[in-house]
């Protein structure tokens, strides 16, 4: 068990910059996910700790020791990959020991090490077996095993639910966070499925381009998504975003329709500045006064229902409804938000106006 | 669907006539290797066998004088070929699958260069080069010597390039699970790549095998004596030049018995081969 720093972490594949400069301490214990969209450098970063990428720039310690020049097998770190990577020709058993037979760990302790983490998986009755004679999620918990019988001190995990089908995967999640409750072992997990995130993690980063949108619980990530990007990463369906701007008296915000939603703080020293405007779906209910959108789309998912609605200027508007739908499309809606449900961003750069 | 009957013979009549024309000539090798000297010396062999099977091939194995010349005997020939060809089969496969491990695993300055050299290399057959390899191998003193045999053939690069292209096959995530496991180069290559190559070792030790056994040329520019006199060049130095009758008898028994070996490794490992394929590792 340890901590992990990641110290103004930079990353350069010749002249292109995969990690521009990474901050961010993970506490003994904690499971920190990265969470980004493909291509943002979370597997880099992830292989940075792991001692399978150098680092271009900035210092990683592992449990207070910077280990930047050190081998993989030196950094006391164990890695789950999303294809698994297990030795094909080994049994179950032999691709667990495979690393304690290497450090000269004793037969026997081999043997309990393996035995209690086939147990905690319930791989006990595959031991004998090679991977290929077993099933895409019992793959996945033999390498999940291998990472346990080594008691490093982090886990490391890239996408490691990706190849498996939705059912398993939310299977699987649970069991993720039941082991890593139990371990207590600083976890990494890299992932660009929000609802991982949002149940794995005790604090999540998150990246896009390289750089750190934001860092922060699963709630404070939601509630006060940092930027523009996270809005619309983090939620489902996606954050609405309305161009907007503060009237004259910082009390309230203009759109363009003509309406004016009154903010929860007034802002006077921001009063005439372009906005945006967040609003999430699932904020929106039907009133009597607010925005007036027509029905396009009803989608019925059951417990609850989402309107793809148009307003009068084109904007698209899609509301979350609890419940089987109440209305059809060509109907006309009336929807508002509560004042606290409202996010404002800079119109340019797209970070959260605070307050 | 149900394939007509006539649908379902044509390709049978093909294989058929095919194994027929590929079987007819060892058959007659193998009746001629039973009759004496005489019969076949007539032009008249049967297409059944003779009585003199077992004299034969005795005669053969020992290399006793045939009713006109002397040969070595059959068991040195083979022994001779046997070392070669496995020399060259083991020799080729072990040197291969190293420098393909090098090529394909590690990134080292000239890397593409040696890739390059090795494989212009296939431009270059045994008998381009055969002069200057000649003199090379006298200058060592290697005439008449296993080492002499074997050496110069084994380098390989189309076993390397099969290697390679295999290797680069393997997913770069179990190297790196091995590099977290902490397995070094060698355990890497010996715990994971080796068990891994097993099915193509297996096949190409086969085909390097029968490419070892089959050597003409060279056996016959690097050995002058007969007791390193390999069964290839062996059989060809017994059909004379016209002057004498030949003993067919003894050299059609010596060309079944020269047969026997890449036959025994073709049936031996095709087991291997099979097992591979439904073990399903890969
Ligand atoms: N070996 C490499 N050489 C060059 N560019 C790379 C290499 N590995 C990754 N990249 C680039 O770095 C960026 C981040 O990649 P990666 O960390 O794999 O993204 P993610 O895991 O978030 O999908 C991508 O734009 C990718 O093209
Ligand atoms: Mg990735």
């Amino acid at each position: 068990m340890a901590t992990v720093e990641i110290r103004n972490v930079r990353k350069s594949y010749g002249p292109v910059e995969a990690i521009k400069g990474i901050d961010i301490a993970i506490q003994d214990g904690e499971f920190l996910v990265l969470l980004g969209p493909s291509g943002c450098g979370k597997s880099t970063l992830l292989r940075m700790v792991a001692g399978l990428e150098g680092i271009t720039g900035g210092e990683i310690a592992i449990g207070g020791r910077v280990v930047n020049h050190l081998d993989p097998k030196d950094r006391d770190i164990a890695m789950v990959f999303q294809n698994y990577a297990l030795y094909p020709h080994m049994t179950v058993f032999d691709n667990m020991a495979y690393g304690l037979k290497i450090r000269g760990i004793p037969k026997a302790e081999i043997r309990a090490r393996v035995d209690r983490a086939a147990e905690i998986l319930e791989l006990g009755r595959f031991l004998d077996r090679r991977p290929s004679q077993l099933s895409g999620g019992q793959r996945q918990r033999v390498a999940m095993g291998r990472a346990i019988v080594r008691e490093p001190a982090a886990f490391l995990f890239d996408e490691p639910l990706s190849n498996l089908d939705a059912k398993l995967r939310t299977q699987m999640r649970v069991e993720i966070k039941r082991l890593q409750d139990r371990l207590g072992i600083t976890s990494l997990y890299v992932t660009h499925d929000q609802v991982e995130a949002m149940t794995l993690a005790d604090r999540i980063l998150v990246m896009n381009h390289g750089v750190a949108e934001q860092i922060g619980t699963p709630l404070e990530v939601y509630q006060r998504p940092a930027s523009l990007f996270v809005a619309g990463f983090i939620g489902s369906p996606p954050m609405n975003v309305l161009d907007g701007r503060i009237d004259d008296r910082g009390g309230a915000v203009l759109l363009p329709g003509g309406q004016s939603l009154p903010l929860p703080q007034p802002r006077p020293t921001e009063a005439g500045r372009p906005v945006k405007l967040g609003i999430r779906p699932e904020h929106l209910a039907v009133a009597d006064a607010g925005f007036v959108i027509e029905v396009e789309l009803v989608e019925a998912l059951g417990a609850d229902t989402v309107v793809y609605g148009r307003l009068p200027g084109g904007e698209a508007l899609l509301v979350r409804m609890a419940g089987l739908p109440s209305c059809r499309s060509g109907d006309r809606l009336t929807v508002s938000p509560p004042a606290d449900a409202l996010h404002l961003f800079d119109a340019v750069t797209g970070r959260r106006l605070e307050g | 669907m149900k394939p007509t009957r006539f649908i379902d013979l044509v390709p049978h009549i093909v294989l058929i006539v095919g194994v027929l024309i590929f079987a007819y000539p060892i058959y007659v090798t193998l009746i001629g290797s039973t009759w004496d000297s005489g019969t076949i010396g007539r032009g008249g062999l049967p297409l059944w066998p003779g009585g003199q099977g077992a004299a034969n091939y005795a005669q053969a194995w020992a290399g006793e004088a045939g009713d006109r010349a002397m040969y070595t005997p059959v068991r040195t020939m083979m022994l001779n070929s046997l070392v070669m060809a496995l020399s060259i089969a083991l020799g080729k496969i072990a040197i291969s699958i190293l420098s393909a491990y090098a090529v394909a695993f590690f990134r080292f300055p000239l890397r593409m260069a040696f890739f390059w050299l090795i494989f212009i290399t296939l431009m270059l057959p045994v008998e381009v080069r055969i002069i200057p390899t000649y003199k090379v191998v006298a200058d060592l003193g290697l005439i008449n010597t296993y080492a002499g045999l074997a050496i110069p053939l084994i380098a390989s690069a189309t076993a390397t390039l099969l290697f390679r292209q295999f290797f680069l096959t393997i997913p770069d995530e179990l190297l790196e699970a091995a590099k977290i496991d902490g397995a070094g180069p060698v355990r890497f290559f010996v715990d994971v790549v080796l068990p891994l190559s097993r099915t193509n070792i297996a096949a190409l030790f086969v085909i390097l095998f029968i490419y070892g056994w089959n050597q003409y040329l060279w056996p016959l520019l690097v050995t002058s004596s007969g007791d390193m006199e390999t069964i290839v060049t062996g059989i060809t130095k017994m059909i004379g030049t016209g002057e004498s009758a030949n003993d067919w008898h003894i050299i059609m028994a010596t060309t079944v018995l020269a047969m026997l070996p890449p036959v025994a490794v073709v049936v031996f490992m095709q087991r291997w081969f099979v097992k591979g394929l439904v073990d399903s590792e890969k």
